[in-house]
């Protein structure tokens, strides 16, 4: 099933394979409500998670998916590695390949690394976040977390909301959910819009009320507060303003939408807290289903030969 | 030393010159070009042979230049050197030594060294180099302002007393529109070239590729059209404030084609060169993230490249220079975001070029105004011709020899070219730069 040795972006997969990952994902969500949550798997494996910005969730999601199916995993940040140092990228990838690692999970502020190391290395490489193209496992969890609410993906109408010219989250997740069939808005100041983004067969919206109408899945994208300083926008305040979700936007959409985030969050900036708190929100839910798409990820991709 | 080139079919746009012929050179400089009257008649056959043959026939070395054509030595106006302060990326004798591998005869270097060439001393320093090391001829480009600071003007007539043939901050614009009219003005007083490199840096901040739906898809920073299209309207309008001689360096978008184009049918005094890369490539080639393809200006959109033809098929573009930017290896090992920009474009641009004739784009004649003639006039050099008395300044090509790029064999430095692997027409079989010969063969 399983042909390709990495997991660079949606963009690289076909709909059979998303739909195998997320199958997949659902065994091993079965296993993570058991009282012995750990499986064998990836025995005698190493998983090298490397982060060459911060992160939490993405990379104790991955470590812990990692463990789950009783890898070994090495954490490696910016801030203890060599590149401090002034180690060049190709050099750190070298040493990871050199001491035997099976997978390099890899975070990149830069778009492309993956690639980059895709081609250099022939070991499983993971995209967990480079730059502003892709971040798949994100999708995937999402993808997942929609399905077990709606039980299909075809037909809906998902509204995105925020950054969506520096957000990875953004793009993979208009390249999944536009794969299996949904109907993708994104609404966001014409500033934060990337150019000749509805040639990907996507509604874009900068009026937020018009753009929550009768949608099935209302997510949200953190914004990166130190767009300001570039005039993205003139002020947080006009930001929630015009583009925060509050309960009464949240009414525009179908009754029984629900709310996501990829988190980390900024409260009473791009979403309210009643909300993100509310009966509607599911971000905790996207949290667990994170860890067992992202051990589906790794199962699957131990499979192919290389 | 006397040489003489047979059999070739001689081009020589500047004497209107396309016909078989011969060719002998002496002490460096053309001294007599014989041509063929009328294909195969019997006067032909008797003319081939020169009549400066019978008396020392012993001292001619002979090239034999049938089924290739010969033509002025091909002109950079637009090549990095990196000498001095880069030598891990070339060198004057690395650069030259390439520069004549693609037919080039003459370049021109930018000032953006290390230290930029600001002074007498950096241009005096290049011009003994190139003496003591260089294969061809270097006309060095003075800076614009001090250290391409932007804030002071060099003496730019100490420059020109030492050799500058022109002035550029290229690698940077002249952000400060009040120093970019002062030079226009000043430079005036030597009726030399401003040449621009058109970027408006708040607007390209960050970027690594044209901005466009494969910067979307790819998830890099994109570089609008608009920042070079402000910037070219910008000096295009001081151009015309100020009378000054204004080139406009490597023309990659349509908008910038359409507003040369206008600015000269209303008679401003402006010329403009693009590049082989903003002719035979397009952004699309980027979805593999390859730091080859990162230049500045980046590489646009198909309907760019169209807009770029007809620019040069229109006269609106005079020049196809190269923008030579070789990196070491280093410099494009990396993260697409920190790689360098640049391609090493000395040893593909003429078989690039020559694709276009392959297009009806231009035709033969027109590609050696670009590559050759036109860049002389701009320059005020005396190379770009056959003429009797000429350096001796020639390339001889095999029009439909094709050979596969393989940039690791460049003489250049920088073996960064998006253009390995491609299988191209036209091989530079001898290049003859100040009567000497380099033979490929």
């Amino acid at each position: 099933m399983f042909k390709a040795k990495d997991l660079l972006g949606i963009k690289e997969l076909t709909t059979d394979e998303i739909y195998y990952i997320l199958e997949t994902a659902s065994g091993f969500k079965d296993v993570l409500q058991r009282d012995i949550k750990k499986v064998p798997p990836l025995r005698g494996k190493t998983v090298v998670n490397l982060f060459f910005e911060p992160s939490t969730r993405t990379r104790i999601s991955f470590e812990l998916a990692a463990k789950r199916l009783s890898a070994d995993v090495i954490n490696l940040s910016t801030t203890t590695s060599s590149v401090v140092k002034g180690e060049t990228l190709k050099d750190t990838a070298l040493t990871i390949k050199a001491l035997g690692a099976d997978f390099v999970v890899i975070r990149h502020s830069s778009a492309g690394v993956p690639h980059f190391l895709s081609r250099l290395l022939n070991i499983s490489v993971i995209n967990a976040g480079d730059g502003a193209n892709e971040h798949p496992t994100q999708a995937l969890l999402d993808l997942f977390t929609v399905l077990s609410y709606k039980k299909k993906i075809k037909d809906l109408t998902i509204a995105i909301i925020g950054d969506i010219t520096h957000s990875r989250v953004a793009r993979s997740n208009i390249y999944a959910f536009t794969k299996l069939g949904a109907q993708v808005r994104v609404i966001c100041p014409p500033t934060l819009m990337p150019a000749e983004v509805k040639s990907l067969g996507i509604e874009i919206y900068s009026n937020m009320e018009e753009g929550l109408k009768k949608a099935d899945v209302i997510m949200t994208l953190r914004l990166q507060l130190e767009r300001q300083s570039k005039a993205f926008f003139p002020s947080l305040e006009e930001y929630f303003y015009l583009y925060g979700l509050t309960t009464e936007r949240v009414k525009l959409a179908k009754d029984n939408a629900i709310v996501m985030h990829p988190g980390p969050m900024n409260r009473g900036v791009e979403i309210e807290s009643e909300v993100a708190d509310g009966p509607q929100s599911v971000i905790l839910e996207q949290v667990t289903n994170g860890l067992a798409v992202r051990m589906a990820v790794l199962y699957l991709l131990a499979g192919v030969k290389k | 030393m006397k040489i003489l080139i047979k059999n070739g079919r001689i081009i020589d746009p500047l004497q209107d010159i396309d016909r078989k012929g011969d060719i002998l050179i002496e002490d460096g400089k053309i001294r007599e070009i014989t041509l063929v009257r009328k294909r195969g008649s019997a006067e032909a056959r008797k003319k081939k042979v020169p009549d400066f043959r019978a008396s020392e026939l012993s001292n001619f070395r002979t090239i034999d230049a049938s089924g290739c054509i010969v033509i002025p030595g091909l002109v950079d106006m637009h090549t990095h050197l990196r000498e001095p302060g880069f030598e891990y990326k070339e060198t004057i004798k690395t650069g030259t030594k390439a520069a004549v591998r693609g037919g080039f005869t003459s370049v021109c270097c930018m000032p953006n060294t290390n230290p930029v060439n600001d002074t007498i001393a950096v241009t005096e320093f290049i011009i003994k180099k190139t003496l003591k090391e260089g294969s061809c001829t270097v006309y060095p480009i003075g800076a614009i302002t001090k250290g391409q600071n932007d804030e002071e003007l060099a003496e730019l007539e100490a420059l020109k007393r030492s050799g500058c043939i022109a002035f550029s901050d290229d690698g940077r614009p002249v952000a400060n529109s009040l120093i970019m009219r002062h030079a226009l003005e000043y430079s005036k007083i030597f009726d030399v070239p401003i040449i621009s490199h058109c970027e408006d840096l708040h607007l390209s901040e960050g970027g690594v590729m044209n901005e466009g739906f494969v910067s979307t898809i790819l998830g890099l920073r994109g570089i609008p059209k608009a920042a070079e299209e402000i910037m070219v309207a910008r000096d295009l309008t001081l151009c015309r404030l100020t009378g000054g001689r204004l080139h406009i360096a490597h023309v990659s978008s349509e908008g910038s084609v359409r507003l040369i184009r206008d600015a000269k049918a209303r008679g401003i005094n402006v010329t403009a060169e693009t590049c082989p890369h903003y002719f035979s490539l397009t952004d699309e080639s980027l979805i593999s993230y390859d730091t080859n393809l990162k230049v500045n200006p980046p590489i646009r959109t198909e309907k760019d490249v169209e807009a770029i033809k007809q620019g040069l098929k229109d006269g609106t573009i005079d020049v196809i220079a190269t923008d030579h930017a070789p990196h070491h290896i280093d410099d494009k090992t990396k993260e697409f975001d920190a790689a360098s920009f640049g391609i090493s474009g000395l040893e593909t641009a003429f078989s690039l070029g020559l694709q276009l004739v392959g297009q009806e784009v231009l035709d033969l004649k027109q590609l050696i105004m670009k590559m050759s003639v036109t860049p002389s006039n701009i320059m005020r050099i005396p190379k770009g011709t056959l003429s009797s008395g000429a350096d001796a300044d020639l390339a001889i090509i095999n029009l439909e020899h094709s050979f596969v790029v393989d940039s690791s064999r460049f003489l250049s430095k920088g073996k960064n070219s998006p253009f390995n692997g491609w299988t191209l027409k036209g091989t530079v079989e001898k290049t003859i730069a100040m009567g000497k010969v380099y033979d490929w063969t």
